[in-house]
Order: structure tokens, then sequence, then C-alpha cells
């Protein structure tokens, strides 16, 4: 039920965007997505992993808002070592472990750290990642964890169960 | 407005700008994607969003809302899937680097 | 005004592009060349957006979804090609 609910929001706001606003269109939209979401449902599987809850939308919510600060200051990290004569950096690949279980917080994940300041997951294996970073502060695996996950992973497990 | 949506179209063009010069100057693949993954994925939404934002009276913005959203799904996992062929196939990482967790040994007990 | 600074914008972006390029011809192997064409696209699908914007056509938008539709699958099937796994 929870997977046909939200394949139907998922479908009928991407139509929403995509067209304009005619009745006409606004109906067929409903009734095409409905239909697919029928169809389709049950090999749906990633919608049923999100947690019906008020406190899990209130930390989506605060999640997009710490990606996005994130984002940004991984760009001005960016633009600060490309303009210097000598680029800063000292790179190397780390280890860290999550203890994430559902596939599309895993992805979520893998997603947020590539954003972030100086990271870029280069590989994943079940709850390995593998972690190109751009100046090594923690060689071992705790110390880059903590480094890396930690501050995504809080809010992650709350949205998704 | 418009001035507003032609400043954040003109951060977003110095990102953008920004970007390619990190592709060009970086030492070795995976540094390079590093800079041209970030710094092209803020660039291009501020540039697209403040185009947007300065044309709001004329043109629908929900394709740019699309555009934005699509970017910033999918320019994450290409790079991702770039980086793991690139380590596949065996590109050394630049004489700087400290330390690589991700040896051909390791990989043998992944697969 | 408004339309000088947003000229300027595009200016710089393909200026970017233009950078991007010269680490096209020089990328030692070919994912370093694939890093630079997909910052490259990047910065094209923004540039198609722009001009759609600033030519007031609404149909060049869509043109720009699907170029980055397509360009994001290149860059994966290029990724999937030279790990031999095509």
């Amino acid at each position: 039920m929870k997977k046909l609910l939200f394949s139907f929001i998922f479908l009928y706001l991407l139509w929403l965007l995509l067209t304009g606003t005619n009745t006409q269109e606004l109906l067929l939209g409903a009734g095409v997505s409905l239909l697919i979401s029928l169809l389709f449902y049950k090999k749906l599987g990633i919608y049923g992993e999100f947690r019906v809850s008020l406190k899990a939308f209130i930390y989506a919510i605060i999640y997009v808002f710490v990606f996005l600060g994130a984002l940004i200051k991984s760009n001005l990290d960016v633009a600060f070592r490309v303009i210097q004569p000598v680029i800063p950096i000292n790179p190397g690949i780390v280890l860290v472990k999550t203890t994430l279980k559902s596939p599309l917080a895993r992805l979520i994940l893998a997603n947020s750290i590539t954003l972030t300041p100086g990271t870029l997951t280069v590989e994943t294996a079940g709850e390995d990642f593998y972690i190109h970073w751009i100046d090594v502060k923690a060689a071992d695996e705790s110390g880059a964890t903590e480094a890396i996950v930690r501050n995504f992973e809080k809010y992650l497990e709350v949205i998704f169960g | 407005m418009a001035m507003a949506g032609a400043i954040i179209s003109l951060i977003g063009a110095v990102f953008l700008f920004l970007g390619a010069l990190g592709v060009l100057r970086m030492p070795d693949i995976y540094n390079r994607m590093q800079a041209g993954t970030k710094a092209t994925t803020l660039g291009s939404i501020l540039f697209l969003l403040g185009l947007g934002l300065g044309h709001f009276h004329k043109v629908c913005i929900c394709k740019t809302i699309i555009l934005v959203l699509f970017i910033i799904f999918t320019n994450p996992i290409s790079s991702h899937a770039l980086a793991r062929a690139a380590h596949y196939i065996g590109i050394r990482l630049t004489k700087k680097t400290v330390l690589d967790k991700l040896h051909e040994e390791d990989r043998e007990e992944l697969v | 005004m408004v339309e000088i600074i947003y000229n300027i914008a595009g200016i710089i972006a393909l200026a970017g592009i233009v950078i991007a390029f010269i680490r096209l011809l020089l990328g030692p192997t070919a994912a370093d060349r694939t890093v630079a064409l997909d910052a490259m696209t990047i910065i094209t699908i923004s540039l198609i957006a722009w001009l759609g914007y600033m030519l007031g056509r609404k149909i060049y938008l869509d043109v720009a979804m699907v170029y980055a539709l397509i360009s994001f699958i290149g860059v994966v099937a290029i990724a999937r090609y030279l790990e031999r796994g095509l």
C-alpha cells in the first residue's frame, strides 16, 4: 500500500512539473499515474523503504538543508584549491563503513559523499565504502568514518527504517 | 528580481569556469573528477536557477526545476561509474598519494 | 544592464568549455578524456537553457533535458566499456 501511494505521488509530481495546469491534462496525468503504479508497484521495492512519520518528514527537510550547505562548502573548497599556483592536495583512498541497511539510503549516502567537501565515492561493496579523499586527515577506518559518514548517517537513519 | 537572477547566474558561471579549470589543472584523474563533479553541479544549479528567476514572468520555471533535480541525481552517479572503471583498469594515482586501501589484492576478496 | 550580466555569464561558461576541451585534447588516458567530456556536457546543458531563455524559446528547455539524459547514459556506457563489462 505504501509502495503504491509513493509511486503514484512521485509519478504525478513529475507529470505536474512537466505539463501545465490544464484540467484535462491534470485528470489524464492522474489516471495514467494511477494505472502505472497499479501495474508495477509490486516491483518498486525502493518506495517501501521510507518511514512514514512526522519526525522522518522533518528530518528529511533538515537533511536537504544540511546537504545544500555541504555542497556550497565543497564548492568553495574546490575553488580555493584550484586558484592557487601550487594545488595543495594530500590525496588517498580510505575505507569507511556504514550502518545503513536499505539500498536507497546507501545510494543517497554515496551521492551525498560525492558532493561534499573533498570526497568522492570510488567503490561500494555491501557496507564498505571506498572513498577518494583529497586531503586525508584520518587514515584509519573509524576516524575516516567519523569524519565523512557520520554527519549524514544520523539523518538517514531516521528517514529510512 | 531580474537583477538578482542575473547575479546568481554570474556566480554559477564562475563556478562552472572554476570546475573546468580544475579539470585542466589537477594532477590525476580522481582529483580531476572531484573538481569536475562538485563545481559543475553547483555551478549549473545556480546558473539555471538564476536564469529561471530572471525570466519568471515569461516562461514557466518547472522544467528548469526538473533539469536541476536531474543534474543533482545523475552527476554523482556518472562520476562514480567513471572512478570505479578508472580504478579497475589500473590508472595510477598521483605521486603525492598517501594511501590506497583499494588495491588489486583487496579487490579479489570483494568480487 | 541585466541582459549584459546574463551575456557575461554565458561567455564565462563558454570559456569553461574551451578550458575543458584542452584537457580533452591533452588527457593521457581515455578516462581522463571522458571526465573532460562530462564537464563539457554539463556546461553545454546550462548553455542550451541559457539560449532558450535569452531567445525566448521554451522548446530549447526540452532539448536541454533530452541532452542531459543522453549525455548521462553516454558517460555511464563509456565507463562500462572501459571496465570491459558492456
